[in-house]
């Protein structure tokens, strides 16, 4: 298996290929050779799937960890050592799955979308970048290369992100998402060294093996205000996971972050970085089960809220990529929560099961939403629902491969969003009631909020659209994607993902629950998309009727619940004002003072003795044999 | 009998001479002559000492030889430097030359 | 020889050396100046005779008077420009030079004379034959203790790296 090492070097290469010599070439070949390496990632990837599930992943029935390369970086100890090195088991096998098809998919779609944008060739170069990043992320042996990947991520999304970067609010958004999500990577970091200092490995292996036996004995004991240190540091580096997967309160920087080229937020903030946090905390889901349960519980309820939270506030945005990126803050985390309610080994770990079969399946039908509205927006030239409406005559393919995905995200069966929904659902059902009750609430939103966005996009009455943009489908290159993905939308709730991955890596058996969960499911599912045909089928004013009775509520959840407002002001008013200023006073008078000082006395010190530095040499050679002389009557008289 | 003392002498009036040079002059070559004159009173020690005190020895004499050599070298890249300021500056007074400027 | 025409000869030269010393560093003229430090460094290859060091007298005629020299005569052609004005000697910079050279003799005589130097007058106990070439080669080209053929590499690593540096230092641009 030591040919997945190339899917690591693939993309780099390709990244340094195009980065350094891709201005030379023509756009549309960058392109392609682009895709081309993409392409023989993912078919890399698929090998690798295919060697691993149907060959050599199994030993005496439970799924193994394959570790085909491993290099000794840094050596600490015995024990602590940094590597770089590729770790094969369910999860990882799965994410590069996940990854390469979307990102595969995504680089065909850029071929149509961003032609003729200049800086062309720094898109692919860009994206092969975080593709690199990603891939180098989920195939972590341990938790420090792991972090290493985590920042190229974060580097190569800000990059991403602020790709139109001489439009100010692209860079402002840019730089909002590196912050927040840095902000978050330090918790992340003080949690791995917290973690590695008392187990004194970085390795998950080590870290995982035998019930995370050797995080419970060795960081047991220990408190800190109160919490254990296991405590501590797995919520500090939860912290980190939240910043990236956009948990509230740290997710403001997602909805800015549509700043972007729709396709990179297909690839960045639908399937790859945002599901990092998700990742994260399956990588280390036993250590979290049996050191820090409690940390757990914390992860279900931040997720729960949030789930709620970005569903209000989806359901009153119009921008449409707004509209996709609060929803996707809530299946985020949806996946948080069913981590967060699974117990561990065999169906107790259904949460762990369910979590990561929704991050597969919402992959590729939040893949399909952005690309879709992608695909609108390279049609309409908006990104705002009141300039469009009626487009369904014009764009057909695009209008179908956009219901199926909304009917995948509301869990309406035979699509895949219901399957995994369905097991979240029924995990938290067994869990905790007051969290499905709440998942079951969201998930009629979702229904609702989603279809709010296809009816007004594709029906609600008929606009003219007048003069030269009048909307067309979209080229090939970028209806092949979208088709492709809508396939997968479909088909991905079919398999039966307990025989894969499972939170002891036993396979076991899960069957829908047509009694219980699934018919409350499907029946808010229906019941928000009834609401949502209700309202937006047909241009009315019901909706802002009732917009309008809900007065000062409706206004705070347009506004994103002031969260941002919030932050403004805890960074200008707490932090700026009372600490940053006390400080620069510090700085300004204390310390600048002191510098000053010194400076000063050194300045007029040297201005004193400035005559001796004359430049002279003979002056210099008068002063040695001086010296010299007195030196040695010194020595010859005292 | 020539005493070891007149060479010692010799030398280090000698060597004292240079380093007057050195001091007064202005000329850089001149000042360069003044060093050669330094290091050949060194000289003058070196075989002095070895032939008077060591003499079954070869030490002295071999540091002499190998100090001539040195000096040729270091006159050699004086001169080279001296003649490349003289191009930059046009002539070779060394309070000119107080700033190391390309 | 006799010693005492070794003597006189040997004040000859000594007298020699240190008057054309000091004429060499006070002439005006450069092309001056280094004629007399080449009779300087001819005289100091008689001192080297009279230590029977003969080897280091031929080395020091051919490299310092025949090499250096010319070398110094080259450079003064090609610098010397016509109108170099006659810089007018800073009083206090010949008195700075003069009290220090003044306490330097004072203070090396002194030492060099309140020393007892221990060795004999015996001509045989001096080694007050010439050292035979021989000798010499088979010290510089040996690796035993005190040969000589690490310093005598890295001198040549020195010269050529000399030969280079004065090369591109000289060179026009």
């Amino acid at each position: 298996m030591e040919y997945s090492l190339l899917i690591l070097i693939t993309p780099f290469v390709l990244f340094l290929f195009l980065g350094l010599v891709g201005g030379k070439l023509k756009p549309k070949s960058a392109g392609i050779i682009g895709t081309l390496g993409m392409t023989l990632c993912a078919a890399l990837s698929y090998t690798v799937a295919y060697q691993y599930f149907f060959g050599i992943g199994k030993t005496s029935g439970a799924w193994s960890s394959i570790i085909p390369f491993n290099f000794e970086w840094l050596r600490f100890t015995d024990l602590l050592h940094i590597d770089i090195g590729i770790l094969l088991d369910p999860i990882s096998v799965m994410m590069l799955v996940v990854i390469t098809t979307v990102s595969l998919m995504v680089h065909i779609y850029s071929l149509g979308y961003m032609h003729g944008e200049s800086g062309f060739q720094r898109y692919y170069a860009l994206l092969s970048l975080f593709s690199f990043s990603m891939l180098g992320l989920v195939i972590a042996t341990n938790i420090f290369q792991m972090y290493i990947f985590w920042e190229l991520v974060g580097v190569s999304s800000y990059s991403l992100i602020g790709f139109y970067y001489q439009r100010p609010s692209a860079v402002s958004a840019s730089k909002k998402a590196f912050i927040v999500t840095r902000f978050a990577d330090l918790g992340f970091l003080v949690g791995i060294l917290i973690l590695s200092y008392y187990t004194g490995t970085f390795d998950f292996a080590a870290l995982t093996a035998s019930n995370a036996e050797l995080v419970t004995t060795s960081l047991a004991g220990g408190t800190f205000l109160g919490l254990s240190l296991a405590t501590w540091a797995l919520a500090l580096i939860f912290m980190g996971g939240a910043g990236k997967s956009a948990m509230f309160p740290l997710h403001i920087w997602l909805p800015d972050a549509m700043e972007g080229p729709t396709p990179v937020s297909a690839l960045i903030h639908a399937a790859t970085m945002v599901v990092a946090g998700v990742y994260l905390v399956a990588r280390l889901f036993p250590v979290y089960f049996f050191a820090a349960p409690d940390v757990l519980e914390m992860i279900a309820w931040v997720g729960t809220f949030t789930a709620l939270f970005a569903a209000i506030i989806a359901i009153t945005q119009t921008d449409i990529k707004r509209v996709l990126a609060f929803s996707t803050i809530s299946q985020i985390a949806y996946m948080m929560v069913a981590l967060g309610v699974s117990d561990y080994g065999g169906h107790d770990g259904l949460g762990y099961m369910s979590s990561m079969f929704h991050l597969f399946t919402h992959a590729f039908f939040k893949a399909l939403l952005f690309l879709g509205a992608g695909s609108v927006i390279h049609a309409v030239h908006s990104n705002e629902m009141g300039a469009m409406g009626g487009l369904h005559k014009y764009m057909k393919i695009t209008s179908w491969t956009f219901l199926i995905a909304c009917l995948a995200i509301a869990g309406i069966p035979p699509f895949s969003g219901f399957f995994s929904k369905d097991e979240i659902l029924s995990a938290a059902f067994h869990n905790q009631p007051v969290i499905f009750w709440t998942l079951w609430i969201v998930a009629g939103m979702t229904a609702f909020y989603m279809f709010r966005l296809y009816f007004r996009i594709f029906w609600n009455g008929k606009r003219e659209y007048k003069g030269l943009h009048k909307p067309q489908e979209s080229p090939f290159s970028m209806v092949m994607p979208l088709v492709l993905l809508a396939i997968f939308s479909i088909g991905t709730g079919f398999i039966h993902f307990a025989d894969f991955i499972s939170s002891d890596n036993m396979p076991f058996h899960t069957h829908i629950d047509w009694k219980g969960v699934a018919p409350l499911s499907i029946a808010v599912a229906l019941a928000g998309i009834g609401t949502a045909y209700a309202f937006y089928f047909r241009e009315s004013r019901k909706s802002s009727v009732i917009a309008g009775k809900m007065g000062i509520f409706y206004r705070c959840v347009l506004h994103k619940f002031y969260i941002d407002e919030v932050w403004m002001w805890i960074t200008r008013t707490i932090i700026f004002r009372y600490i940053c200023d006390s400080i620069k006073w510090f700085d300004r008078h204390i310390i600048d003072g002191a510098m000053d000082g010194i400076s000063w006395t050194v300045q007029k010190a040297s201005t004193s003795i400035r005559g001796l530095q004359s430049g002279y040499v003979r002056f210099y050679v008068y002063v040695f044999v001086a010296g010299t002389l007195i030196i040695a009557a010194i020595a010859l008289f005292a | 009998m020539i005493r070891i003392e007149y060479y010692l002498i010799v030398s280090t009036l000698m060597f004292f001479i240079g380093i007057f040079g050195f001091i007064t002059r202005k000329n850089m070559i001149a000042i360069l002559i003044s060093l050669e004159l330094v290091l050949n009173a060194v000289e003058i020690n070196f075989a002095a000492f070895n032939r008077y005190l060591f003499p079954e020895r070869l030490e002295g004499m071999f540091f002499t030889l190998f100090g001539i050599a040195i000096t040729a070298a270091e006159t050699a890249v004086a001169l080279a430097i001296i003649i490349n300021a003289y191009r930059s500056i046009g002539n070779i007074n060394i309070n000119n030359l107080t700033k190391m400027r390309g | 020889m006799n010693p005492i025409i070794n003597l006189i000869i040997f004040a000859l030269l000594g007298v020699a050396m240190l008057a054309l010393s000091v004429m060499a560093i006070t002439t005006k003229s450069l092309l001056r100046s280094a004629t007399y430090l080449l009779f300087v460094l001819l005289c100091t290859a008689g001192f080297y005779l009279f230590l029977n060091y003969h080897f280091l007298a031929a080395v020091q005629v051919s490299v310092y008077a025949g090499g250096v020299v010319i070398l110094f005569v080259f450079a003064i052609f090609l610098t010397t420009d016509k109108d170099e004005a006659r810089i007018k000697g800073d009083i206090r910079r010949y008195i700075y030079g003069a009290t220090t050279i003044l306490a330097g003799i004072v203070l090396t005589a002194f030492i060099i004379l309140k020393r007892e130097y221990l060795y004999s007058d015996n001509k045989s106990m001096l080694g007050d034959k010439e050292i035979p070439i021989q000798q010499i080669g088979q010290a510089l080209m040996g690796t035993d203790k005190y040969q000589y053929l690490l310093p005598f590499e890295i001198l040549s690593i020195l010269l050529l790296a000399c030969i280079i540096g004065g090369l591109l230092i000289a060179r026009k641009k």
